[in-house]
């Protein structure tokens, strides 16, 4: 008999027979599903949905949004399978299922690739094909194209790694309108220029562990003064795409204020990270930029939101 | 032995399997087994209650998504369903 079952559950993954009885939990295969990622896609592809022309029955909706919802989160299983060894060297990440020894990389492969087909399938079936073509491509994009390949070759990994997570509004309007509109285009290129600032500020004050990992992170090869460039480059072209829907009239007022004055605000704590280089001043400053950069994007898909649900006729009449 | 493998033993000419019987209720309806088996793995109490909630979770998962099912069905089909030549 084998001395599995008088181990006590905490061990190392080194100690984890890998053919031997499963230790995971629900709770493990929810985290393989990174489900604060998945609350943003959720989030980003509903206004998606609301903000497409057309009516859209509230089940097709919600079915849409669950198959984005399982879609995404297959997406963070398979990327977690890929890169445990990654993820078992750096302190943000080494706490997940995998280089924990809870659950096996045989087991997230499974798990990550029954709900990818499963959630391209129900989108298929129950919605639309070119929805689901689009969900197909964006669980494509992020595990082979971001993770298999970008992100251990090139330090602008994130840059073009950062179009899977612009997709989901992308897939939402397909699924609500059957087709592709300039807003939906739109909304892809806001969470696409948004991600450089975003992941480079988070990147800066963890080079080291990036480094450790071996990871081409723009600090690690290029240094931090050339990623704080990047980040202010990147974050001129943000603000002024971000507001962008205000003055094509595609949003209201509303949306053209908050827009305004949330970018100016990013663009303020860009500039502080350009100018402070050193201690924990610096640090601190790359600290509210990502803190900030979260919010930013979650206001100005919130507005929206709202402006989808109720416009009131003197804002959407100053908004056009 | 291997750790961790599932071992089959041989018994009348059939292999067998013996961690099978842990599933099997005896004769008051518990899961344990009702004798020690001669070998292979043997789950602790922790696997033992992690096994069932995963196996709850995957049930209620696919009764979900027959529910989810039907409601689109009849959803897609819509009222004129009823709506047709006798």
């Amino acid at each position: 008999m084998t001395d599995v079952a008088s181990r006590d559950y905490a061990i190392t993954a080194e100690e984890r027979p890998l053919d031997g009885p499963s230790y995971a939990s629900v709770s493990d295969y929810l985290a393989l599903l990174k489900p604060r990622v998945m609350s943003l896609v959720v989030f980003t592809a509903l206004v998606g949905i609301l903000r497409a022309p057309g009516e859209v029955h509230p089940v097709i909706a919600f079915t849409a949004l669950l198959c984005i919802a399982i879609g995404a989160g297959a997406s963070g299983a398979l990327n977690m399978w890929w890169d445990a060894d990654i993820d078992a060297v750096m302190s943000r990440t080494k706490r997940r299922p995998i280089p924990a020894g809870r659950v096996t990389p045989g087991e997230a492969l499974a798990f990550g690739m029954t709900l990818s087909v499963g959630s391209v399938l129900v989108l298929g079936l129950l919605v639309n094909e070119l929805a689901a073509a689009l969900l197909a491509f964006t669980i494509f994009f992020y595990v082979v194209i971001y993770t298999m390949w970008l992100k251990r070759s090139t330090p602008q990994n994130i840059v073009i790694g950062g179009a899977a997570g612009a997709f989901p509004p992308m897939v939402g309007w397909a699924a609500a309108s059957g087709g592709i509109g300039l807003e939906s285009v739109l909304l892809f290129l806001i969470i696409f220029f948004w991600t450089p600032p975003h992941f480079w500020a988070l990147s800066l004050y963890k080079a080291d562990d990036y480094a450790r990992a071996g990871v081409p992170m723009l600090p690690v090869v290029s240094g931090p003064d050339e990623t704080r460039r990047q980040i202010l480059l990147y974050t001129l072209l943000l603000v002024p795409l971000a507001m962008s829907p205000y003055f094509l009239g595609m949003a209201g007022l509303a949306y053209g204020v908050v827009s305004g004055i949330t970018g100016a605000m990013m663009l303020a704590l860009a500039m502080k990270v350009y100018r402070l280089r050193e201690g924990a001043a610096a640090t601190k400053a790359c600290k509210q930029l990502f803190g900030f950069s979260i919010l930013y994007l979650f206001t100005l898909f919130a507005v929206l939101l709202v402006e989808a649900l109720h416009v009131p006729s003197w804002l959407s009449g100053l908004g056009s | 032995m291997a750790q961790g493998s599932l071992t089959m033993t041989e018994r009348d000419g059939a292999p067998q399997d013996s961690s099978r019987r842990d599933a099997l209720p005896d004769a008051e309806g518990r899961r344990e087994p009702a004798e020690a088996p001669v070998d292979g793995v043997v789950l602790s109490e922790e696997q033992r209650r992690r096994r069932r909630s995963r196996s709850v979770a995957i049930a209620v998962v696919l009764g979900a998504l027959c529910v989810l099912f039907y409601v689109v069905t009849i959803v897609k089909l819509g009222p004129a369903v009823l709506i047709r030549p006798l």
